[in-house]
């Protein structure tokens, strides 16, 4: 495809699993990269090019040259991208943009994340901790709850309208034998009778976290078309970064993925709505409900209205996180955001299976870490 | 909330050189934060530069105490073991009227808390210090911030 800046060439997933024990974060590196770098066709020699995640507590400095080391390469790139959950499609422009500058032919992007028992608390020193922390706001879920009410309180939102996305995530990943919540459905209902963790954020809109590993091969979309399996190109991405903390946002309601998308659009000459899979990050349900505002697929506030107009499942017009996105598949840790990555990848070869969509040619996918803070967006194209 | 808040085992601020003055100011009863001689503007939390102008003329001031509530969260699984005896309890995000945001926590008012309630400084001692808390302005009193 002309424009196409890069390619995903090779995919590789770990399933996810509730517990690891006696396993570290570099073995599970180690696994998934060889299933992305076999699934390339590509020998290990191949991958001249290495971008992974930080990895907090088991290895705090030099981390490219330690999983280099790890798996015997010598990558002319290395790098850590640490975009929490924006981190997945971050790797794979910041790939392009190697090979495009010629620093590298093929980029292995990895990350994974074991999960033991009895893991140590953070040690942590920002703002966050010294001024947030001693009010009682400690973790994710409570920003994630003041941005909902915030949402709430400016558009009339109701708790059933953030219910649906949880519901057809788990609709979605019935349709995924590997999904953390395969054979385990949850309508509207359960989603409003489950616990309520921070108000108005009940238990099922929240993920739950598993360990797992996803990865992905980048190389030129000239060397993509001499690969095994058929490419995806990479057609446009964007990226934005505001704040941290929740206090510190611009705004509760719109966050920095508007102007990432907006990009994204731009770079590849697409629209919102001619997307025929969104792959959108959804760590809550009220991140789902901000990216297709500020996707541009609904007025601010439309929401509700917009997932009562569609249907989200592989069989419908606004297919949706087939996979089930981390709330129906798990999130294991900064990988999650990659698998949003990976099963556009899936869709865009018509290698889906079972839950494949119709028409496969265009798919948004958007990343967020923190608290609303950091965003990316990329448009894929299929070959 | 029935629970002594003073007697909670929850994690205290990380307190540096550059923001002793919030957390001694905090100690007192009092709201301290600082502003820019150069552009103006209030910041919090405390920084070496200005986050708005890069400017380092940075000043403490006495902050009026007043503030509106943007969001707020009932927590009833709260993030840190320290603060399960309280749950559930009120966290939100005060605007203050000098212009940045802060995150606090909420005394609870005589009714339920709405987006846009107007708030004022309570001094509260939780885990054994005195934190900058907020409560809301009860129309039918006349109270005065401490």
């Amino acid at each position: 495809m002309s424009g196409a800046r890069g390619s995903i060439v090779g995919i590789g997933e770990l399933k996810p699993q509730r517990l690891t024990s006696g396993v570290t974060t570099l073995e599970m590196i180690a696994e998934v990269s060889r299933l992305a770098v076999l699934d390339a066709g590509l020998e290990p020699a191949a991958i001249d090019g290495l971008l992974v995640g930080p990895q907090v507590g088991e290895t705090p400095q030099h981390v490219p040259a330690t999983i280099a080391e790890y798996l015997g390469l010598a990558p002319t790139m290395a790098n850590v991208v640490d975009l929490g959950g924006a981190s997945g499609a971050g790797m794979v422009w910041r790939a392009s943009a190697a090979i495009e500058a010629g620093m590298c032919e093929a980029v292995l992007c990895v990350l994974a994340n074991n999960r033991e028992e009895a893991a140590p608390r953070s040690p942590n020193r920002n703002p966050i901790r010294e001024f947030d922390v001693p009010f009682g706001a400690s973790g994710a879920n409570i920003s994630y709850a003041l941005l909902m009410q915030a949402h709430m309180a400016e558009y009339g939102s109701t708790a059933r309208d953030f219910a649906m996305i949880a519901a057809a995530a788990r609709a979605n990943a019935q349709l995924n034998p590997d999904a953390i919540f395969f054979g385990k459905p949850a309508d509207v209902e359960a989603v409003l009778a489950s616990p309520m963790i921070a108000s108005p954020l009940h238990l099922l809109e929240i993920v739950m976290p598993v360990a797992g590993g996803e990865a992905v091969v980048v190389t030129s979309a000239e060397r993509a078309r001499s690969m095994a399996k058929r490419p995806v190109h990479l057609l446009g991405a964007g990226e934005k970064v505001t704040h941290r903390a929740v206090s510190q946002a611009p705004s509760l309601t719109s966050g920095p993925l508007k102007s990432a998308m907006a990009r994204a659009f731009a770079q590849s000459g697409t629209q919102a709505r001619e997307m025929d899979l969104l792959s959108l990050y959804d760590c809550y349900t009220i991140m789902v409900a901000t990216t297709i505002e500020d996707a541009g697929l609904c007025a601010p506030g439309g929401f509700g209205a917009w997932l009562r107009d569609h249907d989200l499942s592989h069989k419908g017009d606004k297919p949706l996180n087939t996979h089930g996105g981390q709330l129906g598949f798990g999130q294991p840790d900064l990988a999650g955001g990659m698998t949003h990555v990976v099963e556009a990848v899936r869709q865009l070869r018509g290698e889906a299976g079972e839950r494949q969509i119709g028409k496969a040619e265009l798919a948004l996918v958007t990343g967020n870490g923190a608290t609303m803070s950091e965003a990316t967006a990329i448009v894929l194209g299929a070959a | 909330m029935s629970v002594d808040l003073n007697m909670l085992k929850t994690p205290g601020p990380t307190i540096t050189a550059l923001t002793k003055p919030f957390w001694d100011a905090a100690a007192e009863g009092r709201l301290k934060i600082q502003h820019c001689e150069d552009c103006g503007k209030a910041v919090f939390y405390p920084r070496p530069i200005c986050p708005h102008c890069w400017s380092k003329r940075l000043v403490w001031k006495d902050a009026s105490g007043r503030g509106r509530l943007k969001s707020f969260s009932e927590v009833h699984k709260p993030g840190h073991p320290g603060w399960l005896p309280a749950a559930p309890y009120v966290v939100g995000l005060v605007e203050l009227a000098e212009g940045p945001t802060i995150l606090s926590f909420i005394l609870p008012g005589t009714r339920p808390l709405q987006v846009g309630d107007m708030l004022l400084l309570a001094p509260t001692s939780i885990g054994g210090r005195v934190l900058p808390a907020f409560k809301p302005v009860e129309p039918r009193a006349e109270e005065k911030p401490q």
